[in-house]
């Protein structure tokens, strides 16, 4: 399944009520890699990602899918092609993990068509991958945070869809369990170049497993690129207001952001960053 | 993949399935067998061969009226208004995923119930004109608690809190209309307050019958993407379903099976707010529970009828022995989320 879907967003304005969240924003998504997106509270990230996968409609501009609008194609004929894994479902009381996982099966399914061994296949396929197979038939009620959230994503993956969005799949995890959850979309990246696009809230996370990182502040774009190239001290003063220190992470290679506070600063930090802190 | 992990998946999808496929064949036939005693039992009773005569058209003394006119009438409204009341009920604590948010508790059959009485008491309309009547003001009590409780999405507790406001308004208005009416019978009033099948007649199970060849397809076409929106609206549109047009569907045909059968037999007391809850403990999590529920609601009616009939000395309306049934699972589950953090 190697990816050569493109999506896309052309001068998109996004809002609600009388509100305007995201402003003419131009973006586009590399396909077959990792993009996240970062950026300070209510800057607009789920808003767009919601609008990506046509949750949201536009005020102005589009979403553009291999050059076509999105929130015009037919909504399981979109779902077959791009899945999206919302902040916090919501799991049916007593539902087994087999069958929540199988829920990703509906764009494939016909309104009276029986379940089929595809959809087992798939379903089994899911489960392997993000290492749920022992779970399927505990009731997810009875799980922890860190495999609930396996368990989400599985059923994202039994979508099979080429792209997948997903907002804030981190959020409410340990810091192992971050780990693992960036680790398994990585891997789906790179073993069916799966294009993943996901909101963090985590800058050094993001930094570290995405391959194009996009920074919005102010619902506008202030930088897309390589994470080395987006992530600086400059750019954390703009997007979060925040002095910080950006060094490069030993065991990565890629960029690492140390915030700066009012308090515990030494000398040596203060002139890594050459600006008055606080000022 | 690996086989192992098929296999596994495969085995407990076939186990929940038959499962299921077990209750339901318990629950229809249950409702054959209390469907057969309702016709053979009562003050006189006639063996299924006079019965089957009677359905074959046959002419026997006494058992033609009895069961042809008296009791076959009330068994198939009774079978039929029970499925009703347990679809729209399961459908709407299914859509807002809440067991409180039924149609008997949120005021929808209590509209439905007062517009039918004013209908027949007032206006003194026909089979039709009462289930109109009662359709109509069935979706604008829908209509009515959606809006109000609509800020920034619908909260299901906000929606539940109203609809019991409008629900009491509503059921003194059915008060109302009745001890304003010339005629005013015990029987009557029984029959909109809590519902009743004394008196019932092949002119009001028809429109029922009717309207649920055509309601309870379109209701069970939106199956799957009901299922799917009890993971969330946005879940459920990520995995391909058109939300906003499901819910008008979904609303209109579940407000369409509560009102047709509540014009018909008044509003039977918590059969729709029980049938999905006793649907899932007995089906368990696997797949959906509108069949179950309307199964169940069936039985409930047709038992609770015979048991209302017959096990006392006094008949009581099927509603008063629903209303026993319901009242302390209505006070189980208010205790139980008090509990759980005090948010309904």
């Amino acid at each position: 399944m190697t990816t050569t879907h493109t999506l896309a967003v052309e001068h998109l304005t996004l809002g609600y009520a009388d509100r305007v969240v995201i402003d003419s924003l131009d973006l586009a998504v590399p396909p077959g890699r990792i993009t996240a997106i970062v950026g300070a509270n209510a800057c607009g990230k789920s808003t767009l990602l919601r609008s990506m996968s046509r949750l949201l409609a536009p005020r102005g501009g589009h979403v553009l899918l291999d050059g076509k609008q999105v929130h015009r194609l037919p909504a399981k004929q979109l779902a077959r092609t791009l899945g999206l894994l919302p902040q916090s479902p919501t799991a049916p009381e007593g539902i087994t993990v087999a069958d929540l996982v199988g829920r990703g099966r509906n764009p494939h399914q016909r309104v009276f068509s029986r379940w089929s061994s595809e959809d087992d296949a798939a379903v089994a396929a899911a489960l392997d991958a993000t290492q749920t197979a022992e779970l399927a038939d505990r009731s997810v009620d009875e799980l922890s945070g860190g495999q609930r959230q396996r368990v989400w994503i599985a059923m994202a993956l039994a979508q099979q869809t080429d792209l997948l969005l997903l907002d804030e799949p981190t959020t409410f995890l340990d810091v192992s369990h971050q780990v693992e959850v960036l680790d398994l979309l990585t891997d789906l990246n790179l073993t069916r170049g799966t294009t993943i696009v996901m909101v963090l809230h985590d800058l050094n996370l993001a930094a570290r497993y995405a391959d194009h990182l996009v920074a919005l502040a102010g619902g506008r774009l202030y930088a897309a690129g390589e994470p080395a190239q987006v992530l600086t001290q400059e750019c954390v003063r703009t997007v979060f207001g925040l002095e910080s220190q950006v060094i490069t992470d030993p065991t990565s290679g890629k960029p690492l952001m140390l915030p700066i506070g009012r308090h515990h600063v030494t000398t040596g930090a203060q002139t890594g960053v050459g600006v008055s802190v606080g000022g | 993949m690996s086989t192992t992990t098929l296999e596994a998946v495969t085995r407990g999808r076939v186990r929940r399935t038959r499962r299921r496929h077990v209750v339901l064949t318990v629950l229809t036939l249950g409702i054959v067998a209390a469907f057969a005693v309702s016709l053979m039992a009562g003050r006189t009773f006639y063996p299924p061969a006079d019965v089957l005569a009677v359905i074959a058209g046959e002419n026997v003394p006494g058992a033609t009226f009895t069961v042809g006119t008296l009791r076959l009438p009330r068994a198939v409204l009774a079978a039929l208004a029970g499925a009703c009341f347990g679809l729209g009920g399961v459908t709407f604590q299914t859509m807002l995923r809440n067991p409180l948010a039924s149609p008997d508790i949120i005021g929808i059959s209590s509209g439905a119930s007062a517009a039918a009485a004013f209908a027949i008491v007032t206006l003194q309309l026909d089979e039709v004109g009462v289930s109109v009547f009662a359709i109509v003001a069935g979706l604008a009590v829908a209509l009515v608690i959606y809006t109000l409780s609509f800020k920034d999405g619908v909260a299901g507790a906000r929606l539940v809190l109203i609809g019991i406001g409008i629900a009491a308004m509503l059921d003194s208005l059915t008060a109302y209309v009745l001890s304003q009416a010339a005629e005013w019978d015990l029987q009557a009033a029984m029959r909109w307050l809590t519902g009743s099948l004394n008196g019932a007649t092949w002119q009001e199970t028809v429109p029922v019958a009717v309207a649920m060849t055509v309601l309870v397809p379109l209701l069970l076409s939106q199956t799957r993407n009901l299922a799917m929106m009890q993971m969330g609206d946005d879940t459920a549109a990520a995995l391909g379903v058109r939300v906003e047009r499901t819910r008008i569907v979904v609303i209109v045909a579940a407000v369409g099976l509560i009102a047709f059968a509540t014009a018909a037999t008044g509003p039977i007391a918590f059969v729709a707010f029980l049938a999905g809850p006793i649907a899932a403990r007995i089906v368990g999590p696997a797949g959906s529970l509108l069949v179950p529920a309307a199964l169940v609601g069936s039985l409930l009616v047709l038992a609770a009828d015979f048991i209302g009939q017959f096990a006392f000395d006094t008949r009581y309306p099927v509603g008063v022995v629903t209303g026993v049934l319901g009242a302390p699972y209505l006070i189980y589950l208010l205790i139980r989320t008090n509990r759980a953090g005090g948010s309904l």
